[in-house]
């Protein structure tokens, strides 16, 4: 495991209940998977509209990584951890698992440190 | 008293504001007035039906026309695409944005990762921005569909549906949603249906070939509308949906006055020529003169000064300029100056509908008082049946609206025999004046006859005539009737000739025959003559010898006398007197 730092920008729209969801699952998520080396940063839409035209954010809640892989995008809640792992070259899968794998998710994988 | 009409008023110009014009031809006239101000107008249709056009013409017109901005949300397309793709309909896309025309690039990306539920909130706060921004009163949704497919079930589209639909109403925006849809009532589709205030339907069919569009209102809240499928065409300047009638429209001015045929005798046969504004229906088998007389037509438009079409869907338009010149009807003079536009149809290919909106977009461009149109039963051929008829309804529908005086031919399948109305497009009640061209065969040669089978309002004659085409024009001639027989061409000309023979043959006949009777007249009298002196000559031969008798008897009595004196006899009493 490296030290990279995952920085992730979260687009919320207001307090509702998707919001709060999606920002509970994603501290959970970065607290199981990148204890200590990550950074989250929560942008309120309904506060900040022009963000959301400036970043075409129309889908919420839409989670965009800054970092290691910039303007990767996972809309929704962010429930079902699984896809989230495997783009940001986490999780417990290995190459030989997924023999059907896209390449460009591949290429995450040969990326992923050992 | 004058409350009311004010009240009239009030509500009329209420009325009109709850609906957004759209500018587009046809379909403002359908709905009466446009779309339902501040709600939502649903547009479905298959893939390639002209939803985007529709959507995008909206947006441009009322940018352009209404002073209404607006904003223009893709889900499908990039707006680069769509601005390119729109280009060619001359909207002016580019000088109208930012201030008045935006587009939202809202196309999900192609490696969208989902995890979990989402809404579309985010987007209305982006479109609220964007709104007040632009002071828009107007936006469209294209392909709405693309966004529902990433929700996950249809509890959530519906729910995303609903939030979309109280967002554009609160918001007092005339909304426009397109969807694709190929079958109704399934899906987001069928529920949207039921929601919208609006809603229209595109189709894209192929009948024969033939590519045919229609656009429908299958419904709107509150407003009375025309219920048909309207065909349409995406035409050169954009969507153009054709009505045959527009809702409340007025009856069309009519004229008294009338406009030369061309052919002086084809006037006077109507009593002075055709009504202006009239449709004209000429009928004939091919080479019956069906262009020529409509070639006829337009040169006495022209020669009055009246800008005049011309199109020709047979040849193209210097073939027919020289053709007519063959007959001494000289159009190039015309197409010279300007007054005459000479349009070949020929490389016009798709719906009956295509050629109409076309005739009636360059009529409108070059501003025709008189159009011609020949044949128009070009627009029956096939894949055309269906909507030909209604087309040609359109069209002299159309051209009486506009006061502009239309003569059209049409092609008579000789197999279909001589009933025009046999044919699918069925005109002929439609026109105001229908003349028959036909050729009657007789002693080997064929020959042109006309007749005026209809017009309306004017005396006309009707009598079959003879049509004669010569270097120096048209003539009409009466035909020749002999014996119960109507006779045409070199027949008529011989008969005529044989006539004139037979006159002067008996004319001649009689001279004699007086001639003959003078000599034996002449004849006679002499030998009466000739008789009266013989007759004279016998009565004084008669008389001499009589003379001549009673010399003799007197000279025989002296001589007796004397004998008797001589012998000295006595009488006596009973003697036979001797004679000679």
């Amino acid at each position: 495991m490296s030290e990279e730092i995952y920085r992730f920008r979260l687009f919320v729209a207001g307090e509702k209940p998707n919001s709060l969801l999606a920002i509970a699952n994603l501290t959970e998520l970065c607290e199981t998977h990148l204890p200590g080396r990550h950074e989250i940063e929560i942008v309120d839409v309904a506060a900040n509209p022009k963000r959301a035209l400036l970043e075409s954010i129309f889908m919420t809640p839409t989670l965009v990584s800054v970092m290691p892989y910039p303007g990767r995008r996972i809309v929704g809640t962010l429930s079902n951890t699984e896809p989230i792992l495997q783009i940001l070259g986490l999780g417990p899968a290995q190459r030989r698992d997924f023999p059907g794998m896209k390449d460009r998710h591949a290429s995450l994988l040969v990326r992923q440190p050992d | 008293m004058t409350a009311a009409p004010v009240n009239d008023e009030k509500l009329s110009t209420e009325k009109r504001s709850t609906k957004t014009p759209t500018g587009i031809t046809g379909l403002d006239e359908m709905t009466g007035g446009g779309l339902p101000r501040g709600r939502t107008t649903l547009l479905a249709g298959g893939s390639g039906s002209g939803k985007t056009i529709l959507g995008l013409q909206f947006l441009a017109n009322g940018a352009r026309h209404y002073g209404e901005p607006g904003i223009f949300v893709a889900f499908e397309e990039t707006p680069a695409r769509i601005i390119a793709n729109a280009e060619t309909f001359g909207w002016n896309l580019e000088q109208l944005q930012p201030k008045m025309l935006a587009f939202i690039d809202a196309q999900p990306p192609p490696d969208l990762v989902q995890s979990g539920s989402f809404d579309l909130t985010g987007m209305l706060i982006a479109l609220e921005e964007k709104v007040d921004e632009m002071k828009a009163r107007r936006i469209v949704f294209d392909a709405l569909d693309i966004m529902l497919a990433l929700l996950p079930d249809a509890a959530a589209q519906r729910r995303e549906i609903y939030r979309l639909h109280a967002w554009l109403l609160e918001h007092e925006l005339t909304g426009v949603i397109t969807l694709k849809a190929e079958s109704s009532n399934s899906g987001p589709f069928g529920f949207m249906q039921f929601m919208v205030d609006c809603a229209l339907i595109l189709n894209h069919t192929m009948v024969l070939g033939v590519s045919q569009r229609n656009l429908r209102v299958q419904k709107y809240r509150g407003s009375s509308f025309d219920e048909n499928e309207s065909p349409f065409l995406i035409g050169s300047s954009g969507f153009e949906v054709a009505v045959s009638r527009t809702l409340g429209r007025s009856d069309v001015e009519v004229t008294n006055e009338r406009i030369s045929s061309g052919v002086a005798r084809i006037d006077t046969m109507l009593g002075g020529g055709y009504y202006r504004g009239a449709s004209v229906l000429i009928t004939g088998f091919p080479g019956t003169a069906k262009t020529t007389l409509s070639g006829a037509f337009a040169e006495a438009a022209c020669a009055r000064g009246e800008r005049t079409m011309f199109v020709s869907f047979d040849s193209d338009a210097n073939e027919v300029i020289r053709n007519l010149g063959s007959v001494g009807i000289r159009l190039e003079r015309f197409v010279d100056d300007g007054s005459l536009n000479m349009v070949s149809a020929r490389t016009i290919t798709g719906s009956a509908e295509t050629y109409l909106v076309r005739i009636k977009t360059l009529a409108k461009a070059h501003r025709a008082r008189c159009l011609v149109v020949d044949p128009v039963s070009t627009l029956s051929k096939s894949g055309n049946e269906l909507t030909a008829h209604s087309v040609a309804e359109r069209l002299i529908d159309w051209s009486k609206a506009e006061g502009i005086t239309l003569v059209c031919t049409s092609l008579l399948d000789e197999m279909a025999g001589q009933s025009e109305a046999g044919s699918p497009l069925q005109i002929s009640t439609l026109a105001d004046t229908w003349i028959h061209l036909n050729y009657v065969v007789q002693a080997g040669e064929r020959n042109r006859g006309m007749s005026i089978i209809k017009s309306r309002g004017t005396a006309h004659s009707n009598q079959v005539r003879e049509l004669i085409l010569s270097d120096s024009g048209i003539t009409v001639t009466d035909t020749y009737t002999a014996g119960g027989e109507v006779l045409m061409g070199t027949l008529r000309w011989e008969k005529e000739s044989a006539g004139r023979h037979a006159a002067e043959a008996a004319t001649v006949a009689a001279r004699l025959d007086s001639a003959r009777l003078d000599a034996e007249e002449a004849e006679l009298a002499a030998r009466v003559k000739s008789l009266q002196v013989e007759l004279a000559a016998k009565q004084s031969e008669k008389l001499v010898r009589a003379r001549s008798a009673e010399i003799h008897e007197s000279e025989l009595a002296l001589a007796r006398e004397r004998m008797s004196q001589l012998r000295g006899t006595d009488e006596a009493p009973d003697l036979p007197r001797v004679t000679r």
